[in-house]
């Protein structure tokens, strides 16, 4: 029963790795562009466009992402369309990600002056070039840190799309330790990977903010 | 016809009634100077003329141009384009130097290309005498210098009135006079100025047309030197007296 030597556990584990980081890339990404197009509805300033941004983050926000992740799994397949764990848990993590993301960014681009609204409005900008030229490049000095710092979140919410059979690390330790029987050992080797992988993203987010506030 | 006319404007902030009934005309080449105590409506009045902010009745014509049409997004973007405003607090944007805060509006709203967009801030800048700055970012510039980029940053979309909030309030004594020369030389040049100042010399001297706005109306109006020499209202008297 015991054949399994620490080796093959250990990389059998950093396989499944590679699902996890995949995921996690496609979910930030996907989740930083979806995020983008709606903090430009969410700042709009436009009646209806904010309310449905609004209800929007508040819907990924004030529900369980291992919910969130059962909807679109189970839900999208009541519409005839077979969906595959990998795709479930993309759509899922990109659209939790991205309401994450807008809220994070709103809050950098509500901290910028007023006058620099005022100055760029009164220099003829529409709200568009306002925002690209004008507010987003400060924002963005602002928003480095803290998006850095959400990458750990989105990393660690990956776990839960193994619950609907996606194989990522998290799965594989599953899967590992039915085999093996040794709990303590596979998921001590999953902890380790995860913080491998989130540990230097955390102390560089920390870093940025350091020198943020280094150079005010 | 004036370049700017503003016909009975009214304006609420909520019970507030900020501005009520103000009518001012100011002629091609004019410059009017706004003056009064906080609170009496003055920069809300400048702020309308741009439609920074909106009023609720009565009408403001700026070259032709009705401020309270000018809700559909082309027809805001050619009223500003006509009127530059400079703010108390410079405004300057941080992440740019003082060229490209003077390049940045010509480029995105005019369309004009880099070389067009370098020659309008070689100009602007030495017209307010910072051609040694073109290079600075703001925060390397004093208070005196920032706001005379940020008059280069107006003047280089060529507008036919420039509105000033109170553009020497925020700097140290010893700066006041550098911006001010400056904006004595556009009124030489014969652009049509607004200023909302507490500046009364420079009102007196450089004004063609003195307003005193006292709670939310126009108390006097009329040539500075002749309003200043005797106020014919003692609101006014005791204004100049607070200031002087």
């Amino acid at each position: 029963m015991n054949d399994f030597s620490f080796w093959v556990i250990l990389s059998n584990l950093l396989l499944a790795t590679r699902w996890t980081i995949a995921l996690s890339l496609v979910a930030f990404v996907c989740g930083g562009i979806v995020g983008l197009a709606l903090l430009f509805a969410r700042t709009s300033g436009i009646g209806w466009l904010t309310l449905a941004t609004k209800a929007y983050i508040e819907f990924f926000q004030g529900t369980p992402l291992l919910i969130q992740l059962f909807l679109f799994f189970f839900g999208v397949a009541l519409l005839g369309v077979e969906v595959s764990p990998w795709i479930a848990a993309s759509l899922a993590l990109t659209f939790w990600t991205s309401a994450f993301l807008t809220e994070i960014w709103r809050g950098c681009v509500e901290s910028i002056p007023k006058g620099q609204w005022e100055a760029s409005e009164s220099l003829a900008f529409n709200y568009i070039e306002q925002m690209r030229y004008v507010i987003l490049p400060q924002a963005f000095r602002i928003a480095i840190a803290p998006t850095v710092g959400f990458s750990v979140q989105v990393i660690k919410g990956t776990a839960l799309a193994s619950i609907i059979g996606f194989v990522d690390l998290t799965k594989a330790g599953t899967m590992l330790n039915n085999a093996t029987f040794r709990p303590f050992l596979v998921y001590s080797l999953v902890a380790l990977i995860y913080f491998c992988l989130c540990f230097p993203l955390s102390w560089y987010a920390h870093r940025l903010e350091r020198q943020l506030h280094a150079a005010r | 016809m004036p370049l700017v006319d503003i016909k009975d404007v009214r304006k609420s902030f909520g019970p507030v009634e900020v501005l009520r009934g103000v009518s001012v005309d100011v002629e091609r080449g004019d410059v009017v100077a706004i003056i009064g105590k906080s609170g009496s409506g003055k920069s809300t009045l400048l702020r309308c003329i741009n439609r920074l902010e909106t009023y609720d009745e009565g009408s403001i014509v700026v070259d032709g141009m009705n401020v309270g049409d000018a809700r559909k997004e082309k027809k805001l973007r050619d009223l500003r384009r006509n009127v530059g405003m400079v703010f108390q607090q410079f405004n300057l944007f941080p992440h740019l130097t003082a060229a490209e805060n003077v390049m940045l509006a010509p480029k995105v709203v005019n369309k004009a290309n880099n070389h067009e967009a370098k020659l309008l801030a070689e100009e602007t800048l030495a017209k307010v005498g910072l051609s040694d700055k073109a290079n600075n970012y703001p925060s390397q510039l004093s208070g005196g210098q920032q706001q005379r980029v940020a008059i280069a940053r107006a003047l280089a979309m060529r507008p036919n009135v420039l509105l000033c909030d109170e553009i020497t309030s925020a700097l140290d004594p010893e700066l006041v006079n550098e911006v001010l020369r400056v904006v004595e030389q556009l009124a030489r040049e014969g652009i049509t100025l607004i200023l909302v100042t507490h500046e009364m010399r420079f009102a007196r001297d450089v004004g063609t047309k003195l307003v005193f706005m006292h709670l939310g109306k126009v108390h006097e109006v009329g040539p500075p030197k002749e309003l200043f020499a005797a106020p014919r209202t003692a609101e006014l008297q005791q204004f100049i007296g607070s200031v002087h």
